[in-house]
């Protein structure tokens, strides 16, 4: 009696399940699935603009970078997902690494993206800038005292010094453009010069840096500007300034967030045209305009609160380099003590 | 792999089963086949993750063998020791506290103290540590009153900071399950202790502490996997455990196998810690004639009633009312801007994950716990505690090898339509509520399980002996006899499984249909940007959400 209802019952599931996948995914072209590592409240708008303009829906889930990456793989060529975006180039490297990507040529996407800030294959392409740089107190530094990122391991900055814990990978990456540029041994032995110089153990924020730095633990910090935008919109009066480091040299560091489509993109056409789309004037300022990032597409100028902090010279360093060494960078960083 | 064991197993149990009556015959093969087809859906994506253990990945291992892997077991040792040991003591005080002694607001600590739980320990973690570290208003104000900017005060950073937000969050799962075990019985045995001539305290130590030991061992056990598997409490005070290794493994050095590879190990040192504990508890005999419940308590008078008034109320104060004050104050900031009706979805998709899933664990863990007091042989025995496995291990980690699993079991499922009938149906799975529900049966089983195996320890067994000789087995041995018996154990459980379910992120966030999103992935989304004061409108909400299973319990408990 018992094992006839419950097969019975393990049958109407079935089918409700069955009923239920043809209703969720209908294979219909006007659609365009994305995987996205970059949240809701900082993509939705332009999805959003995207379906207004050309009357293609947007389904997205969002998740971690590690996770997305997992998932794209275990789902193989069944996955419904067309198109992968992050919020640092180091992912997207090793998502085209692990052959997640497709090589795709766009006129207008090599035109609006300049070829730093892209995939030589055209495997991804980066969407918007974040410049990594130094934030300090302007009551206690004066701004030539700061020259670079290298120039921080400098024992002047002793007991000064305020840093994110080194495992969050815009740390990662800068770390990794630093050995493309000096080579390990002396990134290390600035990476080393940094840990010395902390006044307090590496924080878990970006904001929690800067407010340290702000009530005078410590004299400056090393954040992405957004972060520095963002707070400075809700506490005007901080005593916080922005300084971009490195411009007699090799530039400020910078990473992207990016997109590319999926190696088994279901949608390849519709794929390209929101990357082609994401890449256009209209979001590329709302890029500009919802996190203070600064538009990938040289044409596109940043808001006028980004704009106010002062032009400044890009490294131009290829994203790729990030990715490649960032494995090399965090075995570094453990070496060298950085937590 | 489990195929076969169940039947010469049984064959050699029935063998020496002493009373085989003939309807348990009948029974035999459901309730002797249940622990292992359980045991070995949580198996499936746990195997995925020790399988990774066949994909070299050398260099990390060197690596982290020659810089940070020696910090990092010490670390989690201390944090495991300094969490366990600091709920049981806080658990279990409270537990006796209020089940016990009458003093002025006992009846809103006894479900108030549960309130802790319903918010996600990161989230209380950073909303402690920016009150109470440099930049945080008290050490602001210190500062402003001595009038310098002396470092006196300790970071709170690190060990000291974990720990104690840990204990903090944790400790209601150690007072729930001792709670449970006072109101059955706490009273009674302190009346035979003074009897017997045994002083209060004496009674407490002497007779109702062991008495309560498997429900407080339960509650440990799920306190240290909930600690092993942690990573957003200890990532926001950035301090390393073996749990940020294998993330780091994974995001950082982008080695998902070196990644598994650790988890394995950790699989292994919590299979080898419940097996000592199950030596443990195998020596321990509990029996209880019948279910009492204390119908009146001892009234604490004097200075007493102040002291245990104002401890628990300290206790409360800090692991709940101080974070959820300055999460309203963020709230009320964010409510005109942020609020709209999407919030009644997301808390619709709270309530119906959590009630589904409560359901379908409880009824497993039922299952599991009965299922072992028909065959109480080892090969059973070992079943049910790789069935409560999927607990212990980091969320994501997890999350990747069910995701695995199930994509596995979609492709070749898809396959065999495609032969079938040459179409492609698509997952049939993944990217539903199913794929989810699976998921948190793998995660959350050990949650359930706890509670109700503590109940029907104290269970005696010449009840079923005597219900036996009535003719009543198998289901209506279950329903007419121990359910009933079991209530409180299962309430307990219940409550424990709603909210964990609810404030789950990692398995949520892989698993979840698209546009699925509940209130703790909206707090995840804007945490992880940062957000926290916009985080602080869904987190109230889980709060507000979390009591209802509070109340409901509290409710059952007090009658």
């Amino acid at each position: 009696m018992t094992s006839l209802l419950s097969a019975k019952q393990l049958l109407l599931i079935l089918l409700l399940c069955i009923s239920f996948v043809f209703m969720a995914s209908p294979l219909h072209a006007q659609e365009v699935v994305v995987y996205s590592a970059r949240m809701e409240q900082l993509i939705k708008p332009m999805f959003d603009a995207f379906t207004t303009e050309t009357g293609i829906k947007v389904k997205f889930t969002t998740d971690k970078e590690g996770a997305l990456l997992a998932r794209l793989q275990a789902e193989g060529k069944r996955t419904p997902a067309d198109v992968l975006i992050t919020s640092d180039a180091g992912n997207l490297w090793e998502a085209a690494r692990a052959g997640l990507l497709k090589s795709i040529s766009s006129p207008i996407l090599e035109a609006n993206i300049p070829v730093q800030l892209r995939d030589p294959q055209g495997q991804w392409y980066g969407l918007s800038i974040r410049a990594r740089t130094l934030v300090y107190n302007k009551e206690k530094v004066d701004p030539s005292e700061l020259s670079t990122y290298e120039d921080l391991a400098n024992p002047k900055w002793k007991g000064r010094l305020c840093l994110r814990s080194s495992k969050k990978v815009y740390n990662q990456s800068l770390v990794a453009m630093m050995i493309a540029e000096h080579g390990e041994a002396k990134t290390e032995q600035i990476v080393k010069g940094w840990v010395a110089n902390l006044a307090t153990e590496p924080l878990s924020d970006d904001t929690k840096a800067m407010e340290y730095v702000a009530a005078g633990r410590c004299d400056v910090t090393l954040v992405n500007s957004y972060y520095y935008g963002r707070l400075m919109e809700t506490n005007p009066n901080l005593p916080l300034v922005i300084y971009w480091p490195n411009q007699d040299n090799n530039g400020t560091h910078i990473n992207i967030s990016g997109a590319g489509v999926t190696q088994h993109s279901k949608h390849e056409a519709a794929a390209i045209k929101l990357l082609e789309f994401l890449s256009s004037e209209k979001a590329q300022n709302l890029f500009a305009d919802v996190n203070f990032e600064f538009p990938a597409n040289p044409q596109i100028k940043p808001s006028p609160i980004v704009t106010s902090w002062g032009d400044f010279k890009k490294s131009p360093m290829s994203m790729i380099k990030a990715g490649e060494l960032q494995a090399t960078a965090v075995k570094l960083m453990d070496r060298a003590g950085y937590r | 792999m489990n195929d076969e064991q169940p039947d010469n197993l049984g064959a050699k149990l029935s063998a020496s089963h002493r009373h085989p009556s003939p309807q348990l015959k009948n029974n035999i093969n459901f309730w002797r086949l249940a622990p292992f087809c359980v045991a070995s859906i949580v198996l499936i994506p746990i195997i995925v993750v020790i399988s990774s253990i066949f994909t070299p990945a050398d260099d990390i291992w060197h690596h982290l063998a020659e810089t940070t892997l020696p910090s990092v077991l010490l670390n989690t040792f201390w944090l495991c020791l300094g969490v366990v040991l600091g709920a049981i003591i806080l658990g279990t005080s409270l537990a006796w506290l209020t089940a016990i002694y009458d003093f002025p607001g006992r009846k809103f600590f006894s479900w108030a103290l549960l309130l802790p739980m319903a918010i996600p320990a990161y989230v209380t973690a950073f909303v402690v540590l920016g009150l109470f570290d440099y930049t945080g208003p008290i050490q602001t104000y210190l500062r402003s009153w001595t009038g310098a900017e002396s470092n006196w005060i300790p970071d709170f950073y690190g060990r000291s900071g974990a720990i104690l937000v840990m204990v903090l969050a944790f400790y209601p799962y150690i007072y729930l399950l001792a709670r449970n075990a006072f109101i059955t019985q706490g009273k009674r045995l302190i009346e035979a202790a003074q009897s017997l001539g045994l002083s209060r305290k004496q009674g407490f130590f002497k007779v109702a502490l062991p008495m309560a030991r498997p429900w407080i061992i339960g509650g440990a056990m799920l306190t240290l996997m909930e600690t092993l598997a942690d990573f957003g409490t200890v990532s926001v005070f950035n301090y390393d455990t073996f749990t940020t290794a294998i993330y780091k493994a994974w995001f950082s050095l982008f080695s998902l196998s070196a990644a598994s590879q650790l988890a394995s190990l950790l699989i292994i040192l919590v299979f080898i810690i419940i097996i000592i504990e199950q030596q443990l508890r195998a020596r321990m005999r509990f029996a209880e004639s019948k279910s009492s419940r204390t119908t009146f308590r001892i009234p604490l008078l004097g200075w007493k009633r102040l002291a245990a008034c104002s401890y628990a109320f300290s206790i409360l104060f800090i692991a709940f009312i101080l974070p959820c004050s300055q999460l309203l104050i963020w709230a009320i900031d964010e409510i005109n801007k942020n609020i709209d009706s999407r919030y009644i979805e997301f808390l619709i998709h709270s309530l119906t994950l959590s009630t589904i899933a409560t359901l379908i664990i409880g009824s497993v863990a039922i299952l599991l716990v009965y299922a072992t007091r028909l065959y109480s042989d080892k090969a059973t025995h070992i079943a049910v505690r790789i069935a409560t496995l999927g607990y212990a291990l980091p969320g994501a980690v997890l999350a990747v090898g069910i995701f695995i699993s199930l994509a596995w079991i979609d492709t070749q499922f898809n396959q065999i339509i495609l032969m079938l009938f040459e179409i492609e149906v698509g997952f049939l799975i993944q990217g539903t509520i199913i794929a989810m529900l699976i998921a948190y049966l793998v995660r959350f089983l050990a949650v359930g399980h706890y509670p109700i195996d503590s109940a029907m320890q104290r269970v005696t067994r010449s009840i079923d002996e005597a219900a036996r000789g009535f003719g009543l087995t198998g289901w209506s041995l279950l329903s007419r006899i121990h359910l009933p018996i079991l209530s409180s154990g299962i309430f307990t459980a219940a409550t424990l499984v709603f909210v964990d379910v609810m404030k789950e992120m990692p398995i949520t966030l892989m698993t979840r249909p698209f546009g699925w999103d509940t209130l703790a992935i909206r707090i995840f989304t804007l945490t992880s940007e940062g957000a926290w004061t916009q985080a602080a409108l869904p987190a109230i909400a889980l709060v507000l959400a979390g009591l209802i299973p509070i109340i409901l319990l509290m409710r059952q408990t007090e009658q």
